[in-house]
This record gives C-alpha cells, sequence and structure tokens, in this order.
C-alpha cells in the first residue's frame, strides 16, 4: 500500500501525562507547533492527566519551571483548533470543563476511541 | 510496508529503546522499510557515544549503529531535546544525526505507519 505524500493526513496528539512533573507535555506542544506549519489536519486529545495541562489558572513559580499552559491559548492562531477531552478523565479528576482555559470538545471515551480509528496517525506523549 | 518510529525514552531505564530496535530488525527481517527513528524526549540519550554499558550487557547505543549502517535507517535526533540534555555533534555514535522536529512531521506524512515506543 503506498502513501500519497500529497494527501493531507488526520495527525492526533494525545496527552496524557500532568503539565509540570514531567517534560512530556511541554515537547509535546513543540511538536504540535512544528506540525502546525506542515498544513496537516492536527487535533489534539487530552486525557487522563493530560487533562491537568489545559486547567486555568496554572502558577509554576514555586517550582521554577516556565508556565507554558498559555501556549494552548495561542494554538488557534496556528490553526490547531481542534482539541478533544476525554469525559472520564476530567469526571475521575473532579474537575469540569469551565475550569479549562481553552474551547474544547467534551468526548466519551468510546466516541474517542473512534475519533482515534479515524486518524492517519496518532503521537502519544 | 514503510514505518517511521518514534524513540521516547531513554536506553536501559526503559524498554522503548530495546522494543524499537526488536521491531525494527524484526520489519527489515520480513523485508519492510524503516523509513527513519527519530529520537525525542529522554529518547536522544540513545544516541551519545559515551555510552558504556557493563560488558555482559547489550550495548543499545552500537546497536543502532550497526542498524543503521546494514540498512541504511536514518536516525535522527531532536535537536531542541537534544541541546537540552547535552547531545551535541560531537557526541554522537556513528549512523546518527541531529536535525529537527520537522523529520518527525515528515515520517508522519511520509510513512504508512508511525510507531511511537515510549512510557
Amino acid at each position: 500500500m503506498a502513501t500519497d505524500p500529497s494527501r493531507i493526513k488526520k495527525v492526533m496528539f494525545v496527552n496524557r501525562k500532568a503539565p509540570y512533573g514531567t517534560i512530556y507535555a511541554l515537547e509535546s506542544l513543540e511538536v504540535v507547533l512544528i506540525t502546525a506549519t506542515f498544513d496537516q489536519d492536527v487535533s489534539l486529545v487530552f486525557l487522563d492527566d493530560g487533562v491537568y495541562e489545559l486547567l486555568k489558572g496554572q502558577d509554576t513559580k514555586g517550582i521554577g519551571i516556565k508556565n507554558h499552559s498559555k501556549t494552548y491559548r495561542a494554538l488557534d492562531g496556528y490553526d490547531v483548533e481542534k482539541l478533544y477531552v476525554e469525559r472520564e478523565s476530567l469526571e475521575a479528576r473532579g474537575l469540569s470543563e469551565d475550569q479549562l482555559l481553552v474551547d474544547v470538545e467534551v468526548l466519551s471515551s468510546a466516541e474517542m476511541g473512534r475519533l482515534m480509528a479515524e486518524q492517519d496517525v496518532v503521537l502519544s506523549f | 510496508m514503510k514505518f517511521g518510529l518514534m524513540v521516547s525514552e531513554g536506553p536501559y531505564t526503559h524498554q522503548a529503546s530495546d522494543s524499537a530496535y526488536q521491531f525494527a530488525k524484526a520489519a527489515l527481517d520480513k523485508g519492510h522499510e524503516i523509513q527513519r527513528v527519530f529520537f525525542y524526549h529522554d529518547g536522544v540519550n540513545n544516541a551519545t557515544r559515551l555510552t558504556e554499558p557493563p560488558q555482559d550487557d547489550r550495548h543499545i547505543v552500537n546497536r543502532w549503529s550497526a542498524l543503521a549502517a546494514e540498512h541504511q535507517v536514518d536516525l535522527v535526533v531532536c535537536v531542541a531535546a537534544a541541546l537540552r540534555r547535552g547531545i551535541k555533534d560531537e557526541v554522537l555514535a556513528p549512523g546518527f544525526r541531529i536535525s529537527g522536529l520537522g523529520q518527525l512531521v515528515d515520517s508522519a506524512i511520509k510513512a504508512d505507519r508511525v510507531v511511537v515506543f515510549g512510557d
């Protein structure tokens, strides 16, 4: 099976980790910004502790690490507008959609599974 | 089939690099193509020639270098991730090269499948 390199691909980034204790969230964001410049169909998913990446009011002064949460609000300017959050992950952590710093679509894990199945590429972080 | 691989964890601490290597070898043996292996996050630590494991253990870095020499596999280390962790051209093992994240996106576009080996 040959892949047509001129075809726009659906590329999904799955963010599963909390924003600071590890570097995954930050370095995932760096790939997303680069991918946005390649004119592909980009979407971002936040599940498990990854939902904390989108929490409003992040303050990292106490831990001496750069607060990268503002970048999620800038994604719009890169035409990255498809952001999905898993409902079960929010509920398990006592969080609600209005506590998130960007507009997202909340999906059940079954809906999320179907969306993942439609992708050409799924990169997990 | 044309595969692009991503390795997200460092050697020895985590199985990601071992699994990716075994996958690449098995795929090549079956006649598939490994379009590129992209090393990201702590995965960049797979690329340093300063690595010296005990003699009775596998040499993860040399194993990748040998695979690159034998099958012309493109081993790419992310520049931003590498510089953060002290990985520079002067410590690169044979077969590895440092380049940008665009090379990962290029794999996503050109490969039939991208397989992530991470935590």
